[in-house]
């Protein structure tokens, strides 16, 4: 009960985001974004469009945090090179 | 600015914009579109600093207000019939927020069969849902209310949002002087957007986790609280503004020639009017009878609605749509409230109106005037439902 978010006297149905709140998604991967860097451009549009902001921009490129990262493949859809691979988990 | 001729319509969108609305998303559905239209039009003329978004429906229309309204923004919508059926998940997300947000509500049936005449079924049908809701009956009103509700949502003690109910037509489409008052009078009046909390990217909440029973139970309770506060910041919020612009309606209900009155008819919306002038002319007739205007019907004036009727012989309720299977919704609540008391009036349910048949004050004089005539006749008796075809004339 003591962590529920009250504000001058209002129960409120909000929480305080925090890292793995949910736990470690990258396991609810079935499939894998694989970036081959001799393809990409920088464009950032995956950085951009990935619904869970587990691709940061780093001086050697975009780089995908495989422990969050759930496999949506929305990176590789709309990478304008097709510079990355989706592909199964084993 | 002082008096323009406005629709119900414009008048609101005239409110909108004295009230600074920063963001407004709608979806067009007859016949609230005017409004949108109008703001929209002031917004390209540059008159309003304010973000039109344009949805694809009115689920996302009320989604992108509240979003809007949690980033920290004065967020407006507006809406009808089918268009307010389909919004109403998003209702229950705005209210169980806790986010103030005003919309406003162009009363209209609901189909099939397509109907787009006045009616009260939508705007009945949000009354679970958590949001203040009210009726203006004339184009003033419409403009005082949505002005009133942004005071009224955004107070420290409600943190509820709010529907305005205008009935189509009869109040949308039909020019009436307005008073719009002067920009820098409602910048006194109405302070800079208050709100629980914002989330934002120095702000980082998420909000609608998943909440164990208790708690869920709790924040329900939470709600009802808010609920019963709201009833006092309404009746408050009216008093100021009677008092900073001289014109105040009489809170959560208005009582009209009700204190000497043996007999009332409660109604919502623009024929209230209409019942006014039928009462003064039954009156005439030796019919001592009043009109209970219920403004509100969320949050519902109990204690007020038990004071106006204690000692009436007969309260009689006119209802502009229908609870299949039980009554008319207004006269399920205003019957429910007499029944606390150890002497009920007489009660009856009228329907009338619906799909927008024409009531007009004659109307209403020969349903009164029926009314009282069987009580004192037969005595107390209940009958919750009377349907009213209206005569030819
Ligand atoms: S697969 Fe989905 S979650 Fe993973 S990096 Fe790509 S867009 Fe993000
Ligand atoms: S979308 Fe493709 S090209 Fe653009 S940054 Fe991402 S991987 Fe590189």
């Amino acid at each position: 009960m003591s962590n529920l978010i009250k504000i001058k006297d209002n129960i409120l149905p909000l929480s305080v985001t925090s890292e793995a709140a949910m736990g470690k998604t990258g396991s609810w991967r079935t499939f894998k974004p694989v970036i081959d860097y001799s393809k990409c451009i920088n464009c950032y549009l995956c950085w951009l469009y990935c619904p869970f902001s587990v691709i940061s921009k780093s001086e050697d490129g975009v780089v995908i945090d495989y422990e969050y990262c759930k496999g949506c493949g929305i990176c590789a859809d709309v990478c304008p090179v097709k510079a990355i691979a989706f592909i199964p988990e084993r | 600015m002082g008096i323009l001729t406005l629709t119900g319509n414009y008048a609101v969108a005239w409110a909108v914009k004295r009230a600074r609305v920063q963001v407004v998303a709608a979806y067009p559905i007859t016949p609230q579109t005017t409004i949108v239209e109008k703001i929209s039009q002031m917004v390209e003329n540059g008159e309003m600093n304010a973000k039109l978004i344009r949805v694809e429906s009115e689920h996302s229309a009320l989604a992108a207000t509240f979003g809007a309204a949690i980033g920290g923004a004065r967020a407006f919508t507006a809406t009808a019939s089918h268009g307010l059926l389909y919004m109403h998940e998003v209702l229950w997300w705005t209210a169980g927020a806790r986010v103030p947000v005003v919309m406003a509500v162009v009363t209209r049936a609901i189909g099939p069969p397509w109907n787009i005449w006045t009616d009260h079924s939508d705007i009945m049908d949000q009354r679970d849902t958590g949001w203040i809701i009210s009726m203006a009956e004339d184009n003033q009103e419409a403009f005082d209310l949505t002005l009133q509700a942004f005071r009224i949502t955004e107070d420290n003690d409600v943190n509820l949002p709010m529907i305005v109910g205008l009935d189509a037509f009869i109040l949308s489409h039909t020019y009436a002087p307005v008073d719009v008052l002067e920009q820098e009078d409602v910048d006194k009046w109405l302070p800079p957007r208050k709100q629980l909390y914002v989330i934002d990217p120095e702000n980082r909440y998420s909000m609608g986790n998943i909440a164990y029973p208790k708690d869920y139970m709790l924040m329900r309770y939470d709600i009802e609280r808010a609920m019963e506060r709201a009833k006092k910041i309404i009746e408050k919020v009216d008093r100021e503004y009677g008092e900073y612009f001289g014109r105040s309606y009489g809170g959560l209900i208005e009582c009209y020639k009700c204190s000497d009155a043996k007999y009332l008819v409660a109604l919502m919306g623009a024929w209230a009017g209409d019942a006014k002038e039928a009462v003064d002319k039954l009156r005439e007739n030796g019919y001592n009878v009043g009109v209970m205007r219920v403004r509100f019907i969320r949050p519902l004036a109990v204690e007020k609605i038990l004071e106006y009727a204690s000692g009436k012989k007969g309260v009689l309720v006119m209802d502009r749509s229908i609870s299949f299977g039980s009554a008319g919704p207004l006269f399920i609540e205003v019957s429910s409230i007499l029944s606390m008391n150890g002497k009920p009036p007489a009660m009856k349910g009228v329907l009338a109106g619906i799909g927008g048949v024409d009531v007009g004050y004659r109307d209403i004089m020969d349903i009164i005037s029926k009314f009282v005539d069987e009580v004192e006749e037969r005595g107390w008796f209940v009958k919750r439902q009377e349907w009213f075809f209206s005569h030819k004339r």
